[in-house]
């Protein structure tokens, strides 16, 4: 039985178990992901990081969210009450809604009913993860707005052109993986990757999809939203206490979720690594969630990663970045996925494909050599010369050059 | 049954809401409530078999469209409100006209193909799957009129652009450039940029000055707006008592 069919047989209880248990999940692992984060970028950074409270620090996030939760709830004078409130909603509940169409486990027996961890395997099922986060940016917009102070307005702005821009590029990178799957319900592109992960076979694809993951859900080396050297806080500045708390939570929730989406994607989702395909039958299927949250883990680290290693982007250039590199080169290569994708189904020669692979590699180094080319005008053409200095200037060793 | 609830339920919310967007005062509140109504409305076709027109509606209308109009909006501050004075004479009695003959003639027109009658074909047309069905009619009965308004779209983008585009006359500084200009003009007073305003320890805000080593404010702390606005605040209450600018000597 495929899993459609399967997810159709579940009476109601089941679905609230599933829905309880996704909700539970994302709130632990939220916790989880903060003390990760803390201590994995402590460790990049030769400090110990927080290791006080509980095992190995495990319960310090715990202890900060009641701390969190205690604190004096301030609303500014200036603030739009209604909206003001509704923003950190809207952010915290739709996060957690992309998560309906994850499939977490392959066939397992809950309660002694069979089915899969999945609360609803709908054939447009990746668009409305899509969907979903979309309506999610508006709590961060809202939350800059009606904040009725500068600073939130400047970074909700940004948030919303960053999150439109990176979900373009984010949009094309999903179409090559729909043309191969030949479907958008996330079930089914997890069953389409059986011999090869899309991760390998799209590998442009899931490069621009991973780069701008990280754009959509503002996190470093692009948290321009909440850019703190130059925004305070961004959006959340005006927040506190359990309303902060909420974006807090929908911040991690997202990463989590953009990982899980990721993992169904690209990485074969609940699926085992190639070689490893026996253990997907130990504890009665419930091991292939095992695999589901290690891939996530992965991406996680990816993210901490980033964080702790570059330096946060400006403004502009992460702007022209997405709408000048990411793409045009998505566009460009779903063309070459369509093509390819055509010419094996119309049952064309090795030699056709060959000659066709060809092409592509020589379009794609001419296009540099041509690049390089414009670079390397650009750099000769004289620059505007200006006055020397008329205060002392210490010797330079390149004397030639007039650039200090 | 399941669709009856449905309707009675996100029916009236729509309803309500889209009788709110035209009642109240705020453009961002008014931007916000279509965007529920567009929620609502994705419901609804979700609930009818439409499962691909009802998540592309929320992706793009809701995501983007709307966002952007929230966008323009936002630039508006938060307490800013439509004024309700009329700039054209009789302009409001002939759009209650307008409106309530379109409204008129869209509720007769629906009224006249579906009421009283069953729907029929739905199953026909999803037999094959919803996004496969609109994908066949899209690319071979209506590729016709599907490229047209393609074109259109991407004419009107471009025309977008060509409006908005000016020509550089001299190319943008570069952040080296800049920082050379800094280091060039002569003097280094400000070649760590200029300094930051408020005063240390007692006052952070925009509009108060920077003080000096010697006590004296610095203007040039300000930004330049404020300053000719006259936005400033005098920064000397903020200055400590006794400012000691003696140097000791330490033995």
């Amino acid at each position: 039985m495929s899993n459609s069919e399967l997810i159709a047989t579940d009476p109601g209880w089941i679905i609230l178990v599933k829905g309880l248990l996704v909700f539970a999940t994302c709130v632990v692992l939220t916790l989880l992901a903060i003390w990760a984060e803390r201590r994995i970028v402590a460790r990049m950074q030769e400090r110990p990081g927080p290791n006080r409270v509980g095992p190995l620090g495990l319960l310090q996030s715990l202890s900060d969210g009641v701390k969190l939760a205690l604190k004096e709830d301030l609303i500014p004078a200036a603030a739009d009450k209604i909206i003001f409130i509704l923003a950190p909603i809207i952010s915290a509940t739709t996060c957690f809604m992309a998560f309906a169409v994850i499939p977490v486990t392959g066939q397992v027996s809950l309660f002694g009913h069979q089915t899969v961890m999945q609360m609803t395997d709908i054939p447009v099922g990746v668009l409305y993860v899509l969907a979903v986060a979309s309506v999610g940016v508006y709590g961060i917009v809202l939350a800059g707005w009606s904040s009725g102070s500068t600073y939130p307005l400047l970074g909700g702005l940004r948030s919303s052109a960053q999150v439109i821009s990176y979900e373009v590029a984010m949009g094309l990178s999903l179409v090559s993986v729909f043309i191969y799957s030949g479907s958008m319900s996330t079930s089914e592109i997890v069953a389409a990757q059986g011999q090869w992960w899309f991760a390998v076979v799209l590998f442009p694809s899931f490069v621009i999809y991973a780069i701008s993951m990280v754009g959509e859900t503002n996190r470093a080396p692009f948290d321009l939203a909440e850019a703190e050297g130059e925004l305070v806080g961004g959006f959340h500045t005006e927040y506190s206490s359990l309303k902060f708390a909420l974006f807090f939570l929908a911040d991690y929730v997202n990463i989590v979720g953009v990982s899980a989406l990721a993992t169904t994607l690209f990485l074969g989702g609940y699926h085992a690594p190639p070689g490893l395909g026996f253990t997907e039958n130990w504890l009665g299927g419930w091991f292939t969630a095992i695999w589901f949250f290690a891939k996530v883990a992965a991406f996680f680290f990816l993210f901490v990663w980033l964080r702790g290693t570059l330096p946060r982007m400006r403004y502009d250039q992460f702007m022209q970045f997405g709408w000048k590199v990411l793409i045009p080169v998505s566009l460009f290569w779903i063309l070459v996925v369509a093509t390819l994708r055509l010419l094996s189904q119309q049952g064309t020669s090795r030699t056709g494909l060959l000659i066709f692979s060809g092409i592509v590699v020589a379009i794609v180094m001419f296009v540099n050599v041509a690049f390089d080319n414009a670079k390397k005008k650009k750099k000769n053409t004289p620059r505007p010369t200006l006055s020397k200095p008329d205060f002392a200037v210490p010797e330079l060793p390149n004397k030639g050059s007039d650039r200090v | 049954m399941p669709e009856s609830v449905l309707f009675w339920i996100m029916g009236p919310l729509a309803v309500v809401a889209a009788l709110g967007m035209l009642l109240v005062k705020k453009a961002v509140h008014s931007a916000l409530l279509l965007a529920w109504v567009m929620i609502t409305l994705a419901f609804f076709y979700i609930a009818q078999g439409a499962l691909f027109l009802g998540i592309v509606q929320i992706v793009v209308y809701t995501g983007a469209v709307m966002m952007l109009f929230l966008f323009i909006l936002m630039l508006v501050g938060v307490d800013a409100s439509d004024s309700l004075t009329e700039t054209i004479r009789g302009l409001r009695p002939i759009a209650i006209t307008a409106a309530i003959g379109f409204g008129g003639l869209m509720v007769s027109l629906i009224g006249r193909a579906s009421l009283g009658r069953e729907s029929v074909g739905l199953d026909q047309a999803n037999a094959a799957g919803n996004v496969e069905g609109l994908a066949y009619q899209l690319f071979s009965t209506y590729v016709f009129p599907f490229e047209v308004v393609s074109a259109l779209l991407i004419t009107a983008a471009m025309g977008a652009m060509v409006l908005a585009h000016h020509q550089r006359e001299v190319p943008r500084s570069t952040q080296r450039d800049l920082s050379e200009q800094r280091f060039r003009s002569g003097s280094l007073a400000t070649a760590a940029g200029l300094p930051g305003p408020g005063v240390f320890a007692r006052h952070n805000a925009v509009d108060v000055p920077a003080l000096l080593p010697d006590g004296t404010a610095a203007p040039a702390s300000i930004s330049e707006t404020l300053r000719t606005r006259g936005d400033m605040i005098d920064s000397s209450q903020f200055q400590l008592d006794q400012v000691n600018t003696e140097v000791k000597e330490e033995k």
